[in-house]
């Protein structure tokens, strides 16, 4: 739907990352999205994120349902392989590619009607199994394409922009996916690109399923007074727990923080997460006290955000299945196929 | 005495076991089964299960056949009754003459019995419950017993028995030696109060040759792992689990690296039909040979997918172990009729590929054709089998495979030929065969990157509704499928000994009956050429052949005659001209209704009517 070309030329100067790549290029086409939508904030820190940590950009593979939020990755990392799928089944197409081949950075770009709705089933089951993967929901409340019917994580009692109000219960993706096994769950907000950037980029790091919840607020459609996904509403009820300051193994660890209020988290590849507390009691290992915490939170009308659960040592869907490290997609017929000695025993066998 | 004289055959006769599912006769009646190929001839045995564990009534179907023919042959000439829930039917079920085989422990009244057969009975439960005192042992004993009786009765030799218990509990005495036991029990019994042998017999012959015994599943699971399949997503279903397994049993036996000790392959159960597809697609996608294993109604829930593969074009394999439909239908019977809903699956227009395995040498090949088939064309094959080919044994040749053989991996464009300049546009047809070049993911860091999408695109991926545009693509999909009309495997054509006008089409599991068929109505003085077709689309000389004749019968398994609606509707063929005969009770056709369908309308042909009819 891009009908303008996004001019390539840019400054000389820009700035470029380990690998001499600028920002630029993790960029993709021009968004035709409105203007104003949370998803292009999402766009950007996952672009400034890529950026950050010097990732190949055509090592990534974007993998999309349908909706909104799913046409984004055509925003980004234009040098990458994308695929927008099939309504609520970016899920099982990600399991199959991440099978396929080990070897990319899986990330997978869903929306609440995607993944709430239609999707639901397959949004548990990629968590429980252990994906390596990203999986972001951009999260408004709403169908946007479809014009503004509600989804299944509006909140009871919201009100739409043409003023009926939500009588379902809300879905709240992050208690599934802490419920389900995922080892890397958070939640931000698309307006808050300080604490987003940060997790997005620990959650690429990150070994295991890691899901991030963006509340991303759709101003075509819900952005509006009763609504609990506008932008006024998240920024008055947001309840960051942390923030995060992601480093890598090779950069040097800042110290400039005030003693007690940072955890250092060593994740499984060697990089370290620093975690600046804003809420001393908060403990990001400890699954069921993170329930416990957001749905108290919620109840009272609070939207907890940060980093809310990580596990150190994750396990993924391949150590489950004791696969080999080369990717499945690269072994050839001396690896694959057993051949006529062992196929004549079979034969043998079976008289 | 029977007012019938009783049948007297010898290795050309079928016997029926009547049992309850969960008792343990499976075992029991496999090695009836095996021991007469032991001897050298021919057997098709066929299960016939409820879908259900324990309690409801199964059996299980032996044709002996020295003349070779596999075929379900209709009519039971000895019933092995160990069911008292199916008794009547199960005698009725006898051809006059035949014998029934009967535990005679509780005295039954004359009624529940027959004149026209002979009776046996064997008082399995006294004998058991004189020998065993564990109620299970009593149980599975009982049908090794009557094992040992049924090889005094048939004259099968007892040392060939023996040996295959001996294969079977190879390490384990203690076992071996009690089945052993146990044999002899029902045997001498048999051999000391009753005339053995019966009218029907077994006898040595040499007409079993190198041929192999196996199930369709398990053969068309060793074609994906020598065809190069490294994902298989799948969730359970009658009667395709099977396949599953065997996938994952020859993989741990065959694809872990010998020093690591790692697997060479990812085998997900989905949670539904939908993500398994959905796997398949992200693995197809990624550049790995990937399949799933479903029936019918896994057919209708991956249609969306289907399309999705058909039209961004990503190699998927789909084996289709067909059931009877339409719904939950006859999840443990036997049809063919998922032809129209894969050959057209999914909404838009859309055609798929398919393969018609005729038994489990052919599943092999054609599964591990597949793969190759998939990565050419870029898009979604189905392997068709169905239950009677894939949860049956079959006798069939050895497998075979050319270690020569490389796998086709298709157009795939590579990091070198990128950077030497080529133009890649995923969706540009630059040999004029319909197929693109595509490029897996990760492979360049800033050339040969695009974004799949089931939405309308132009050559280079970039999205669009532009009309030309997409019925540039919608024809480029044809010429596609006129491609794969000559990559497929080819129909089969077996001519009449003299010239005839009319010619029958057939395919998959039919193959076995239409062959005895063919003999049949050459006894009743029927000539008919046959075609055997392999696959969809269909080769140039399936109107050769129709154009040849006066007319054909399409024989299938299917109410609907949907393989004859296919050649109608792609070959624009006269519907007159092709005469339906379908058979879809849910067992699998038999050579006799074939003959008796097929040999009734060309008698009728033959009677000249003495006025016209006028209209």
């Amino acid at each position: 739907m891009t009908y303008v070309v996004k001019p390539k030329f840019h400054h000389p100067e820009l700035p470029k990352n380990s690998l001499g790549y600028t920002r630029r290029d993790y960029e993709g086409k021009i968004s035709t999205l409105c203007a104003g939508c949370g998803h292009d904030s999402i766009t950007a820190s996952i672009i400034e994120a890529c950026f950050e940590l010097s990732i190949e950009p055509h090592r990534v593979a974007k993998i999309s349902g349908i909706g909104c939020s799913s046409k984004t990755p055509d925003y980004f990392l234009g040098n990458s392989h994308g695929f927008n799928s099939v309504h609520g089944r970016m899920p099982s197409v990600l399991t199959g590619a991440n099978l396929a081949n080990r070897g990319l950075i899986y990330l997978g770009v869903s929306g609440d009607g995607d993944s709430a709705s239609i999707g639901l089933g397959q949004f548990a089951h990629c968590m429980r199994r252990g994906v390596n993967m990203v999986y972001i929901v951009e999260n408004n409340g709403v169908y946007g394409l479809t014009k503004g019917q509600f989804s299944a994580t509006a909140d009871r009692g919201s009100k739409s922009k043409r003023g009926v109000t939500n009588t379902d219960s809300a879905i709240d993706m992050v208690g599934l996916a802490l419920q389900l096994g995922a080892s890397f769950v958070a939640r931000s907000f698309s307006g808050d690109k300080k604490q987003l950037t940060p997790i997005i980029k620990a959650a690429i790091e990150h070994q295991g399923a890691a899901f991030i919840d963006v509340i991303s607020p759709c101003v075509a459609f819900n952005n509006h007074a009763g609504s609990t996904k506008s932008y006024d509403y998240v920024r008055e009820h947001n309840d960051a727990v942390n923030f995060l300051d992601f480093i890598s193994g090779r950069a040097p660890i800042h110290v400039d923080y005030e003693p007690g209020t940072v955890e250092y988290v060593e994740q499984h590849d060697g990089t370290t997460l620093a975690l600046r507390k804003l809420n001393a009691e908060y403990d990001v290992h400890d699954r069921l006290a993170a329930m416990n915490f957001i749905q108290h939170h919620a109840s009272q009308g609070q939207i907890v955000t940060g980093l809310l659960y990580v596990e150190n040592d994750a396990s993924d869907l391949h150590g489950h299945l004791n696969t080999v490290e080369t990717p499945l997609n690269t072994l050839a017929e001396k690896d694959l196929c057993p051949g006529t000695a062992a196929l004549d025993k079979i034969n043998a066998s079976l008289r | 005495m029977p007012a019938q004289s009783p049948i007297s055959s010898v290795n050309d006769f079928v016997v029926r076991f009547a049992n309850v599912n969960g008792s343990g006769s499976a075992s029991a009646n496999e090695l009836f089964a095996r021991s007469i190929l032991r001897m050298g001839v021919p057997v098709s045995p066929r299960n016939i299960f409820p879908s259900n564990i324990q309690g409801l009534p199964t059996w299980y179907e032996v044709r002996i056949s020295e003349a070779g023919h596999l075929g379900a042959r209709g009519g039971i000439d000895m019933m092995v009754a160990m069911n008292p829930q199916t008794w009547d039917k199960d005698v009725a079920s006898i051809e006059p003459g035949g014998y029934l085989l009967y535990d005679s422990t509780k005295p039954m009244p004359k009624s529940k019995f027959r004149y026209d057969i002979t009776v046996i009975g064997v008082p399995l439960t006294a004998i058991t419950n004189s020998t065993y005192t564990d109620p299970r042992q009593r149980q599975l004993f009982k049908n090794i017993i009557y094992l040992g009786a049924l090889s005094a009765l048939l004259d099968i030799d007892p040392k060939v028995i023996e040996q295959l218990i001996g294969e079977q509990y190879q390490g384990k005495e203690k076992l071996l030696s009690s089945n052993v036991h146990a044999l002899h029990l029902g045997r001498d019994y048999a051999l000391q109060n009753l005339k053995c042998p019966i009218g029907l017999r077994v006898q040595k012959s040499d007409k079993v040759g190198d041929r192999i015994f196996i199930e369709g599943n398990a053969a068309a699971a060793l074609g994906a792992v020598y065809g190069g399949a490294t994902v298989c997503a799948w969730y359970p279903i009658t009667p395709s689990s099977s396949l599953a397994d065997a996938f994952t049993s020859h993989c741990r036996r065959l694809r872990h690296d010998p020093e690591t000790k790692k697997a060479k392959y990812a085998i997900v159960q989905g949670e539904d039909e939908l993500a398994s597809i959905g796997i398949v697609i992200g693995a197809g996608w990624n550049g790995a040979r990937a399949f799933t294993a479903t029936s019918g109604p896994g057919i209708s829930l991956m249609q969306e997918f289907i399309g999705l593969s058909y039209f961004a074009e990503i190699p998927a394999v789909i084996m289709d172990v067909q059931r009877a439909g339409p719904s939950t239908g006859m999840p443990t019977r036997t049809q063919q009729c998922d032809i129209i809903s894969t050959a057209y699956a999914s909404h838009g227009d859309t055609k798929h590929i398919l393969l018609f395995p005729e038994d489990p040498a052919e599943a092999f090949e054609m599964a591990a054709q597949a793969f190759d088939l998939a990565d050419r064309l870029q898009t979604t094959i189905f392997l068709m089998l169905d239950l009677d080919i894939g949860m049956n044994h079959r006798l069939c040749r050895p497998l075979k495979w050319d270690d020569a053989k490389q796998y086709d991996r298709g157009k795939v464009m590579t990091a070198a030929a990128l950077e030497a300049g080529a133009d890649f546009g995923r969706y540009l047809d630059v040999d004029g065969d319909g197929i693109a070049y595509r490029t897996y993911p990760g492979t360049h860091p800033t050339k040969g990157s695009f974004f799949t999408r089931g939405t309308s695109r132009d050559r280079y991926a970039r999205y669009t509704e532009e009309g030309p545009a997409y019925q540039d693509n919608m024809q480029r999909l044809l010429r596609k499928f006129e491609t794969a009309k000559d990559l497929v495997p080819r129909p089969l054509q077996a001519n009449a000994g003299k010239p005839t006008k009319y010619g029958v089409i057939y395919f998959g599991s039919t193959s076995p009956a239409m062959d005895e068929a063919i003999e049949l109505l050459e006894g009743r003085g029927h000539q008919l050429d046959r075609l055997r077709l392999r696959a969809f689309p269909f080769h140039s000389s399936v109107p050769s052949f129709i154009a040849e004749h006066d007319f054909v019968y399409v024989v299938e398994q299917n109410r609907d005659s949907q393989l004859r609606s296919l050649i109608v509707n792609e070959l624009s063929i006269d519907p007159v001209r092709l005469v339906p005969i379908v058979h879809y009770d849910g067992t699998p056709i038999t050579a006799r209704f074939i003959a008796r369908a097929i040999g009734d309308h060309l008698d009728a042909l033959k009677i000249t009517p003495l006025r016209k009819v006028v209209s």
